[in-house]
């Protein structure tokens, strides 16, 4: 996944001029995960700049290079720092365009990396997608594999609109996967049925994408999964339509379960589908407490063990 | 009319040089041979606490961790010069504070092991836990100085913060609450010249740091860091002055390891930057002041070595033996436990999804 972002970020830099790439380490060292690599060398540090230790500055610097004409790509160097530069996310990111009808719109990407599983210290495995999605007028995307990082990205930076780009860090290099050559777009707003089925719908995203098909396809179960991708605005014909067809519906994502995504989108399929359930929803996710040091991280983050057990429970209803 | 409406200026203290001779002209007040000897074991005794956790880290046996090799005169000069009561709030790399406050070695393993249940000791040390998002903790120290001076508690808060730290939004508003609220709290702007791969040069167009202190009315004074006396001295005078209000102090030190055990700084800076401050290295300066008074031998040294080694190995075994309960994620999240949070603890052990 961090070549295919390098890929597109170096496609985005190549394409147009406006586009500038920021943040904490970005330059020389490429990103302290790499995805930054070799972009300062080829377009100079005017476009791909080191920036000093500030995340508000970096968002909020971000936003008035937009307003002037610039297209900013943000990095946050971890989501935990992100919360910094909240203030400039929540007042203006989301509500630039509103307050100022259409007259004044960001295009920008505030990149960061988000969630476990790579055992690294407090406050660098955030799985914060659900404050974002919470402020309306953010798009928040989550990638679950190189191809959808590199097209999402591409989109991401083709709309006029800022976008929350959250990459799952266990990800960057879990596996890889053939990416086409040269710019291609992946729909921002439509999930990715993933997999066909028919007894029961598992929605999820991100990391949980790939550890929901190795149980589903272990226990060879007729499971229809859909990856998110995009969080928010969220595409509910697709997940409407999947629970519908089953009547079991079941969400699995690693951010905790209470106010979450998963919990939006057990209401959306309570407004519109209820009387089609032959289930209760389920939702698996971490437990409702603050991520806690890696020592404790595999008592947190969501299993395959309780995604099977949840399968089976929806299943015997 | 035009007037000048304000000059500063900061000044630059170093007493110890690198060949280990004093600077006669500044008076070393009460650093005697006992002080200066603890200051010697404890600066070694956190490097060895350093390398084991580096090997450590290799093997698997500990989490990402940033060791503080160089920068130990910046921090066992505070710790000595602070009083029993006197408060520390750390970022992450202020490992030589910690355990030269007394933070017991296995705990403070524990923590970069990844336990939560290393920071139960900092309470009774009067430290804060480490403090991870970069530049926040300064404006707790205010906090907790405002505290001290409301209650009438006599104590003093020595803050840290990293050369990157004070370009942070949090850093400057701490200062300016602390300037406008006049506490006791002084803010020690451990400048190692890196912040991950960005040099000091990149990070603020000042020339100092501590002159960022003019700005919000509170003294500063730039000492060299790697020097342990000017560090002393430095802490201990803003400690007797703290009633007075805050002060800043900037400890030029150098960042000779990583930034932690996930990066790789041959990416981004020379062998030979590095090699021009291992000639400034605290420890080896303060050798060198040592056996040019007779005050150590290599006998004591490696005497010395053995008995820290022994520490270490004995402290390693402890922190091993650590048997995680994930209870405790559930236990200490709120004064009470939730309906919610019960429920999800009791449906992780009955369904053992803990393994």
């Amino acid at each position: 996944m961090v070549t295919a972002l390098n890929n597109a970020i170096d496609l985005l830099l190549k394409e147009d001029e406006n586009v500038v790439v920021l943040g904490e380490d970005v330059g020389k060292d490429g990103g302290v995960f790499r995805v930054t690599d070799g972009l300062q060398a080829k377009y100079g540090d005017n476009r791909v700049i080191d920036t000093p230790l500030a995340e508000s500055a970096i968002i909020g610097t971000s936003i008035g290079m937009a307003l002037g004409g610039l297209k900013p790509i943000a990095e946050i160097q971890f989501a935990g720092f992100m919360y910094l530069g909240f203030g400039q996310i929540i007042n203006h990111c989301s509500r630039y365009r509103t307050r100022t009808r259409g007259t004044r719109s960001l295009n920008m990407v505030i990149r960061t990396p988000v969630g476990g599983g790579i055992r690294a210290l407090e406050h660098h495995s955030e799985n914060p997608e659900a404050l974002y999605a919470h402020a309306n007028g953010l798009i928040v995307v989550e990638p679950s594999n190189p191809y959808d990082a590199k097209g999402l990205m591409i989109s991401a930076m083709h709309m006029n609109d800022p976008v929350i780009f959250l990459e799952p860090t266990k990800l960057y290099r879990l596996f890889k996967q053939e990416v086409q050559d040269g710019m291609y777009e992946v729909e921002i707003g439509k999930a990715n049925v993933v997999k066909e089925g028919s007894k029961l719908s598992i929605i999820t995203y991100g990391t949980m994408t790939r550890i929901v098909e190795d149980v589903v396809s272990k226990k060879n179960v007729d499971a229809e999964i859909v990856d998110l991708r995009t969080i928010s605005p969220l595409d509910e014909k697709t997940i409407i339509d999947s629970a519908k067809k089953t009547g079991r519906v079941m969400i699995v994502h690693e951010a905790s379960a209470s106010f979450g995504v998963g919990a939006e989108i057990s209401a959306r399929i309570a407004e519109k589908a209820i009387f089609e359930l032959q289930a209760p929803i389920l939702r698996v996710a971490s437990p409702s407490i603050p991520v806690p040091c890696p020592g404790y991280e595999d008592y947190y983050l969501p299993n395959a063990k309780k995604i099977s057990n949840a399968i089976d429970k929806i299943l015997s209803v | 009319m035009l007037k000048e409406a304000y000059s500063g200026s900061i000044k630059y203290m170093q007493i110890l040089d690198e060949e280990g001779n004093v600077d006669q002209s500044i008076p070393l007040d009460d650093i005697d041979n006992e002080k200066i000897i603890r200051m010697y074991k404890l600066m070694v005794f956190a490097r060895a606490v350093d390398s084991k956790v580096l090997s450590l880290q290799r093997q698997g046996r500990m989490a990402t961790y940033g060791p503080c090799i160089g920068e130990e005169a910046t921090q066992i000069g505070a710790a000595i010069a602070m009083n029993p009561n006197d408060i520390f709030v750390p970022n992450f790399r202020q490992h030589a504070l910690y355990l030269a406050r007394g933070m017991p070695l296995e705990n403070f393993l524990l923590y970069w092991k990844g336990y939560e249940e290393g920071n139960i000791p900092a309470a009774k040390i009067n430290g804060m836990p480490v403090i991870v998002p970069v530049g926040t903790q300064m404006q707790h120290a205010v906090g907790l100085a405002f505290a001290q001076k409301q209650r009438k508690t006599g104590n003093a808060v020595v803050a840290y913060v990293g050369d990157g730290g004070t370009s942070e939004g949090d850093f400057y508003e701490a200062m300016n609450f602390a300037g406008v609220m006049k506490v006791p709290v002084i803010l020690i702007i451990e400048n190692n010249g890196w912040a991950i791969s960005v040099p000091r040069s990149r990070q603020s167009a000042a020339e100092t740091l501590a002159q960022k202190a003019i700005a919000a009315g509170i003294p500063g004074v730039q000492v060299d860091g790697n020097d342990v006396f000017a560090v002393y001295k430095a802490v201990s005078e803003a400690i007797r002055n703290s009633k007075d209000g805050a002060f800043v102090i900037e400890c030029i030190t150098y960042r000779m390891s990583m930034h932690t055990t996930s990066d790789d700084p041959t990416k981004y800076r020379s062998e030979a930057d590095v090699n021009e401050w291992k000639a400034r290295d605290p420890i080896l300066r303060l050798r060198k002041y040592l056996s040019k008074h007779g005050l150590w031998n290599d006998d004591m040294e490696s005497k010395m070595n053995e008995e820290y080694a022994k520490l270490i190995d004995a402290a390693v075994e402890k922190e091993e033996a650590f048997k995680p309960d994930p209870r405790s994620m559930f236990n200490s999240v709120y004064s009470f436990i939730p309906q919610v949070l019960q429920e999800e603890m009791d449906d992780a052990e009955a369904n053992n999804y803990w393994r």
